[in-house]
């Protein structure tokens, strides 16, 4: 992103086809007229190998994380809305209890409201599969394997700018997801996510 | 809303890190640890894995190399029509080139040889204008770089496989190594890459001649992994069963610079 902050769509891009918009940063190569008139330092080589190794990490665990929670009933129970979860009524509810900062009550330690199970379905469901599809579609050995992962996203610089606003989106998702486990009680939330339980303060006294 | 409880359950089923599980966690890695040495066994002889496996990042590129060898053995890179052809392609880093290449370019490349040597029947050199007399090829095939840009051109060429069949491959061949005339500045694939029909020794583009600002008189053309693959001002090319004698090791002067050795990402 750094090397050639500048995003296109469709098949080809490069610095004689007109861009779909631009990163406001300097490069890190000299190739991309930036107007910065200096180059950032080249991180390209191991951060390559890195991105791809958690790839697979990402992969991997991202699949045996839905194999199992498929398995396990956390999908039906506590993931998917409940029924009824989708009246104006409730949905405005959460919303404005979301907008007021209303702290979490002791019981939604044991159950996701409305907002998280939505957002949570998304990161899984949509945002994941979206960044590891358009990843492979700029992958020439890939593609040429299964041409339809680049054509169905209409080429290989759209799946590059696609996999661009999805990463963000993931990383605002884990700033919000961070923020709220903050809010919530950072030490209780840790605690409840590693060992799968979720201690109240009711409990202990 | 979900119906939440207004108290928490008490009597919730057992759910702690019991000792039977943690003894059955402790197996199951090992057993996985001793599976992955199998698998790099069993790997290493259908040639999966790549020279520059080891080091923290060796096991991604592992995965990547195997798994991308297993489904793209014999898979052609996406061609397009001619009017997708990229009105002007990109001539990006071009060296500052030594007298050898200044003098071969000021008799018009006349005198450029490529050298093939090593576990081949018949070592010996092309000119351009011998590899000119084959049989021409073309392909419509874009060039993606890995700073994030790309062009598709129309590359002219000979297939690296028919000039291969001429020198006579050893069986027990499975790199091809090859060096720009600058000499920091070489690579290798593997024998499943060489013989690939898209694989060419180019020396045309859109029906010109290559220019120099990519690659010209001869680039190596690889349109299956990414651009710094495809070496440009290429003069020699040695067919071998290791790299290990090559550079320090890692299969090209990419993973040296902190790059992978395989770019088909």
């Amino acid at each position: 992103m750094i090397s050639h902050p500048r995003f296109y769509w469709g098949e080809t891009g490069n610095i004689w086809t007109q861009p779909l918009f631009k990163l406001p940063i300097p490069a890190s190569r000299n190739l991309v007229p930036t107007g910065y008139g200096y180059v950032l330092p080249d991180q390209n080589g191991w951060s390559r190998y890195l991105h791809f190794q958690a790839a697979w990490v990402v992969v991997l665990t991202g699949l045996l994380y839905v194999i199992s929670i498929v398995l396990d009933g956390h999908l039906r129970k506590d993931l998917l809305p409940a029924e009824g979860d989708f009246s104006w009524r409730g949905l405005s509810t959460a919303i404005v209890s979301h907008l007021r900062f209303a702290r979490p009550s002791e019981a939604e330690a044991w159950s996701y409201n409305l907002l998280q199970r939505l957002s949570y379905l998304f990161v899984i469901f949509v945002l994941f599969p979206l960044i590891i599809w358009t990843g492979l579609a700029m992958s020439p050995a890939f593609v040429s394997a299964i041409p339809a992962t680049v054509s169905l996203l209409g080429g290989q610089q759209s799946a590059r700018t696609i996999h661009f606003f999805v990463s963000l989106a993931l990383v605002l998702f884990l700033l919000v997801h961070i923020g709220m486990v903050w809010l919530a009680g950072f030490r209780s939330r840790m605690r409840a996510m590693t060992t799968g339980i979720a201690r109240t303060r009711m409990e202990r006294t | 809303m979900t119906e939440l409880p207004s108290n928490p359950p008490r009597n919730l089923p057992p759910h702690k890190l019991s000792r039977r599980k943690l003894i059955a966690g402790g197996l199951a890695a090992t057993g996985g640890v001793l599976g992955l040495g199998v698998a790099t066994r069993v790997a290493q002889g259908y040639g999966l894995i790549p020279p520059d496996h080891g080091g923290i990042f060796g096991l991604g590129e592992t995965l990547t190399y195997a798994s991308q060898r297993l489904l793209t053995r014999h898979s052609l890179a996406r061609e397009f029509s001619r009017n997708q052809i990229s009105k002007r392609p990109v001539a990006n880093e071009i060296p500052p080139f030594g007298d050898a290449f200044k003098r071969l370019q000021a008799g018009g490349f006349a005198d450029w040889k490529l050298e093939i040597n090593g576990l081949v029947d018949r070592p010996g050199s092309f000119s351009l204008d011998q590899l000119k007399s084959y049989p021409p090829h073309s392909q419509i095939t874009q060039l993606a770089c890995e700073e994030g840009w790309s062009y598709i051109a129309e590359w002219n060429g000979v297939p690296l496989s028919h000039v291969l069949d001429i020198v006579g491959v050893h069986p027990q061949a499975r790199y091809a190594v090859y060096f720009s005339i600058d000499t920091d500045w070489w690579d290798s694939i593997d024998m499943a890459d060489a013989l690939h029909p898209q694989t060419f020794l180019a020396y045309g583009m859109n029906g010109d001649e290559l220019p120099v600002g990519n690659g010209g008189p001869l680039r190596l053309r690889l349109p299956r992994q990414l651009g710094y693959k495809s070496v440009k001002y290429i003069t020699r090319m040695t067919v071998t069963d290791s790299v290990k004698g090559f550079g320090k090791g890692l299969g090209s002067a990419s993973p040296e610079g902190g790059y992978a050795w395989y770019a088909g990402i």
